[in-house]
Parts: structure tokens; C-alpha cells; sequence
């Protein structure tokens, strides 16, 4: 094999990464403040998924120009979600917590099973074979808007939680629920706020990774599994860890799909998680548990 | 031995356990064979339920891939039955040990390790997501084109092979649940079920009153991986096909879990009560909306959300306490009061 197709699959998978670590980054910061596991992330990706499919069958609209709307749309989703389900839950233990996100996600995927059946549903851009040349270098278009569009959105999130001051207060909620009562922050809306937030991260992420994958029902179980793998590699709650882990996964499974078969990815993924679930249970960047 | 079993033990709980194991027992004479099949169904996820909440209820650590052993047992008896023309009987204490090895690895990982709650679970769920990849790639047993048992029309019926009719079927499970039951009511008055008990309500506590919850804890994951294979061997002889894609599906292990997550973790009967009702309303659910001509997939799944998810805001601890302290059955194996 030339040694430009390593680099290729190696850019391929770089990009891909970064959406994955996008829809990662969710997951991370629900789990950050909240402090409740979404199992339901990958469904709620999906819902996002089907959202850019409609209506870019329905109206023409490029998924790319949609994802700030239909993160928007997620984002009073998973407000509402939180308001109204998952907030009584906060005290309660985690196996309760678990089967509580495992009902909204059979929920999910079975309603967008009778919405929309089991066939794959896809978005055709007009740019969808269209790719860039830098030296030997064949960058595919699509993954390279997709990865760009996933950077400004995580870029505008870590702006928004370093310097806005509602990001600073829910950066304290999670430091330190009781300290953040005591000041008089309203807890159950800065709750509420970073579940919707997390939300909108999987929305702009689905709405991104419809140019680049079909959608089917099941696969809402599968990038809930992904995001987790993502997610405790780069260390639970750690926003840049996130990222840096979507990286990182979105490299090996697209190592793993050249040099092995690409229905073994998956394994490599989860031997990685393995690996830093005994080493370094924190995860790559996690601040290590006092 | 028996005697020191019924220490305790109210006398109308007695009663009630001996009327459902007499209604249970007769239960073929009256069902059809569509009613039969619900039950071993429904007494198959009370033995898993069982068999996992020795490990969650118990001691506490929550597993999210008990459907690995059952798919190693059901591998294991499967491939010696196909390949070398073994037996169910002979291959279940294999299937048992390679089970009880793959536990007691991923247990010897995290609990000398340190991990434990949501990471112990995705620890579980990453195994049993490698195991069933590896099994795609595994051509000895199939791959991903599945491992079939031979099916012939068998007339007569042969507990020694494991073949025959679903009566059958039907009491080899209710038996392997009246034992799995009475071997957890023994464990649960055991000193380990003490240890265990205490480890589950405090880790922290429970190592400064001087038990080595390293060793508690992995006999807990020993003991339960061990109980769930043989539920795996009845799986590979009853439906005779075996796909890694549905045996170590993350779904299967869910689907164990469900049921003494709704009737009540840590008890004895929140298993069975949990799969009594989840497998009743899951099927009572098909069959009414086939009725009623609305036959859109998916539909069951979502109503069947919908119950879990108002079983799960109501009854915090499940739907056997309240029971328990209807009918006074209360015992010391309630987590709560």
C-alpha cells in the first residue's frame, strides 16, 4: 500500500473524530454538571439524525445550514427533558438513574421505528463527491466541512462556559452543588440549562454526521456506546478530554477498518476503553477523584 | 439444613411460595402452547434476574453485560454438542467455568483496580461488546452467520439431550428457578450475604469493620456468572440457533436486568415478580394491539417504554416492597425500612 493512503484514512479519521467527539462532548458535560449518565445520548442523536433527513428531503435545506437550528430544537428537548423527568432523579441512585434513561431511549428508538420504519434514510448533497487535493493528500469535502462545522461548535461551547457569566455559574454548580445553593444560583435551572446544552451538542452533531452516515433506528444504542467509550478515554466531565477522545477513536477505528476488517472497529475502540478503564480510570484527561 | 433454611421464614410466605410452585407445577395441564411459551420465557428471566441480582442487589456492583455468560454458556454446551456430540449436562459445568473465568477476569480488573458504579458498568458492557465482535470474527462457532443446533421432530422427550417438546423445556427452567431461589434465599442469610449486604449499603464502612471487600466482591461476580451460564445452555437447546448479534446484544443484558430492577433490587422475589410482569405486559401487549389490528412495529416497544418509565418515576425501589408490606412478608432481606 502507498504511504498516502495511511495519511488519507489517518485525515479521514481525524475528522470523523472530531463529530464524534463533539456528540461526546454532550454526553460529557450533562454528566459533568448533572451528574446523571445519559443513556439515552445516542438515541437523542438519532432524533437529530431524522430532524436533518426530513428536512432536507422535505424543503432542500443543507444539514449544515440546519445544524444550528435543530441544535436549538434539542436544546429545548432536552431542557424540557430535564425539567419535567430526569430532575427527581437527581438524588436517586445511579441503577435508578440507568433505567429511567433506558426507558426514554426504548421509547426513542421505537417511535422512530413507527415514524419512519427500518430502512437506512440518507442526505445526497451536491458536494457530496467532491474532495480537496493538498499534495498527495485527498481530503474528502464532506468530512472536512463536517469536522470544521463540529469545531466551531465545541469552540462556541468552551467559549460560552470560560467566559460567559451563566457558563461560569454552572461551571460552580458542578464544582460544588451546596456552595452554589449557598450563593443562591437557582440549581434546578443551571440543571436543566447544561442537559440542554449537552442536547444541543448531539443535535449539531447528528445534524453533522447525517452527511456522512445513513440513519437507521438501532443505531441510537450504538453511538450511546460509542459516545461512552469517547467519553471515558478522554476522562468523564473533562470538555477538552471529550474532544481529544472522539480524536482518538475516530483514528483507530479507521486504522483498525485499513488494517483489519472494518466490522472489527468496534473492537479496537472498546480494547482502548478497557485499557484506560484499568489504568487510568479517570480517563486520558480526567482529574483523578479526591 | 432444611430446617435451618425455613428459620424465620413466616409461615404465610411459606404458604404463598408452596400455592404459586403448585400453580406453576400444574401449569401445562391447563396452558396452551402459546401460554407455555410465555411462561418459560418469563421463568427464564427470573432465573437470569436472579442470578444478576446477586451481584447488583447483593453486593451491589452494577453489571450491564450478564448477557456475556449467558452467551458463553450458551456457546460453550452448543459448540461441545455440534463439534463433539457432548451433551447439555456434561458441557453446563464447562460452560459454567469459562463463564466463572471471564467473570472473576473482569472482576479481578476492577475491583483491584478501583472501579466501580457507572464505570464497573461500562467495564461490563465494553466486555461483553468485545466478546461479541470476537465471536463475529470466530468461525469455529459460525462467525456472524450463527451456530446451529441440529432440529429434528422429536416425538419423545430427552431431558439427557435436552430435546423435546416446550413442556419439557417448561420443567427444567421452573426447576433451575426453584433452585436458583432457594440458593439465593440460603446466600442471602449466609455470612457473605452479610458482607455482601454491607458493602452494598457502605464500601467505605463496611472495609473499616474489617471485611476484604476485594475478595466479597469477587465472589459475588464469581457466584452470579456461574448461575447465569446455565440459563445460557437452556437458551442455545430451546431455540437451537445461536447469532453473536443477538446473544451478547447490550439489549440482552438489558432485558435481564429490567425485571428485578421493577420488582425490587435485592429481594428475593423482585426477580420474579419483575419477569412475571414485564414478559406478561410485554406479550399481553402484542397480542392486544394484533387484535385490534394495529400491527405497526415498534409500536409494543414504545407502550412498553412508557410502563417502565412510569414504573420507574412511581416505585423508586420496585413494585415487590409495597407487596411485601401488603401481604406482611416483610423479612430481613428488604433493603428498605
Amino acid at each position: 500500500m502507498p504511504a498516502e493512503i495511511y495519511l488519507n484514512v489517518a485525515i479521514s479519521g481525524l475528522l470523523t473524530g472530531l463529530v464524534y467527539g463533539l456528540m461526546a462532548l454532550g454526553l460529557s458535560v450533562i454528566f459533568g454538571v448533572v451528574r446523571v449518565v445519559n443513556f439515552a445520548h445516542g438515541e437523542m442523536m438519532t432524533v437529530a439524525m431524522y430532524l436533518a433527513v426530513v428536512l432536507f428531503a422535505s424543503l432542500g435545506l443543507d444539514p449544515l445550514l440546519m445544524m444550528l437550528p435543530i441544535a436549538a430544537v434539542m436544546f429545548a428537548v432536552g431542557y424540557a427533558m430535564q425539567m419535567a423527568i430526569i430532575n427527581p432523579f437527581i438524588s436517586r441512585p445511579e441503577h435508578s438513574q440507568f433505567m429511567l434513561m433506558v426507558a426514554i431511549a426504548i421509547i426513542i428508538v421505537n417511535s422512530l421505528l413507527m415514524i419512519f420504519g427500518p430502512d437506512a434514510q440518507a442526505v445526497q448533497t451536491s458536494y457530496a463527491f467532491d474532495s480537496y487535493a493538498v499534495g498527495p493528500v485527498i481530503v474528502d469535502a464532506t468530512k472536512l466541512y463536517a469536522g470544521l462545522a463540529a469545531i466551531l461548535v465545541a469552540g462556541a461551547l468552551f467559549a460560552f462556559f470560560r467566559y460567559a457569566p451563566l457558563g461560569k455559574a454552572i461551571r460552580a454548580c458542578a464544582d460544588n452543588y451546596t456552595g452554589a445553593l449557598v450563593v443562591g444560583l437557582d440549581v434546578k435551572q443551571l440543571y436543566a440549562l447544561s442537559f440542554g446544552l449537552g442536547a444541543a451538542c448531539v443535535g449539531a452533531a447528528g445534524a453533522i454526521i447525517v452527511l456522512m452516515v445513513d440513519v437507521t433506528p438501532p443505531l441510537g444504542p450504538a453511538y450511546t456506546l460509542l459516545a461512552f467509550v469517547i467519553v471515558i478515554t478522554g476522562g468523564m466531565g473533562s470538555m477538552p478530554g471529550a474532544l481529544l477522545g472522539g480524536v482518538l477513536i475516530g483514528l483507530t477505528e479507521a486504522m483498525a477498518g485499513l488494517f483489519f476488517s472494518p466490522s472489527a472497529k468496534s473492537m479496537f475502540a472498546f480494547a482502548i476503553l478497557v485499557l484506560v478503564l484499568l489504568f487510568r480510570p479517570q480517563g486520558i484527561m480526567g482529574k483523578k477523584p479526591t | 439444613m432444611i430446617a435451618r433454611l425455613l428459620h424465620g421464614v413466616p409461615r404465610h410466605a411459606m404458604a404463598l411460595l408452596a400455592v404459586v410452585l403448585a400453580v406453576l407445577a400444574i401449569a401445562p395441564v391447563f396452558a396452551n402452547d402459546y401460554l407455555l411459551t410465555v411462561l418459560i420465557l418469563i421463568l427464564y428471566f427470573a432465573y437470569t434476574g436472579q442470578a444478576w441480582n446477586i451481584l447488583m442487589g447483593f453486593a451491589g456492583q452494577l453489571s450491564l453485560g450478564h448477557a456475556l455468560y449467558v452467551g458463553l454458556g450458551a456457546y460453550t454446551t452448543a459448540a461441545l454438542y455440534v463439534h463433539f456430540g457432548i451433551g447439555p449436562w456434561l458441557g453446563m459445568p464447562v460452560a459454567i467455568l469459562i463463564s466463572v473465568a471471564c467473570g472473576a477476569i473482569i472482576g479481578f480488573l476492577a475491583f483491584r483496580f478501583g472501579v466501580g458504579g457507572v464505570y464497573f458498568a461500562i467495564l461490563t458492557i465494553a466486555f461483553s461488546e468485545f466478546v461479541r465482535i470476537g465471536f463475529d470474527h470466530f468461525d469455529w462457532v459460525g462467525g456472524s452467520s450463527g451456530l446451529f443446533l441440529p432440529v429434528a421432530n422429536y416425538s419423545r422427550n430427552d431431558v439427557v439431550h435436552l430435546r423435546g417438546q416446550p413442556v419439557m423445556f417448561y420443567y427444567v427452567i421452573l426447576m433451575m428457578t426453584a433452585v436458583a431461589f432457594v440458593m439465593c434465599h440460603a446466600l442471602l442469610r449466609s455470612r457473605v450475604g452479610y458482607y455482601w449486604q454491607a458493602i452494598r449499603e457502605d464500601e467505605q464502612a463496611a472495609r473499616s469493620l474489617g471485611i476484604n471487600t476485594f475478595r466479597y466482591k469477587m465472589i459475588a461476580i464469581i457466584i452470579s456468572s456461574g448461575m447465569t451460564a446455565p440459563a445460557g445452555v437452556f437458551y442455545a437447546f430451546y431455540y437451537n440457533n445461536l447469532f453473536p448479534e443477538q446473544t451478547f446484544f447490550i439489549l440482552r443484558s438489558i432485558e435481564i436486568i429490567l425485571g428485578p430492577i421493577i420488582g425490587g433490587i435485592g429481594t428475593l422475589f423482585g426477580p420474579v415478580v419483575g419477569a412475571f410482569l414485564l414478559t406478561g405486559i410485554s406479550e399481553g401487549l402484542q397480542e392486544l394491539l394484533a387484535n385490534f389490528g394495529f400491527d405497526t412495529p415498534g409500536a409494543k416497544r414504545v407502550f412498553y417504554g412508557v410502563c417502565l418509565l412510569v414504573v420507574v418515576m412511581v416505585l423508586p425501589n420496585g413494585i415487590w416492597p409495597p407487596i411485601a408490606r401488603l401481604l406482611r412478608l416483610q423479612r430481613r432481606e428488604t433493603p428498605e425500612d
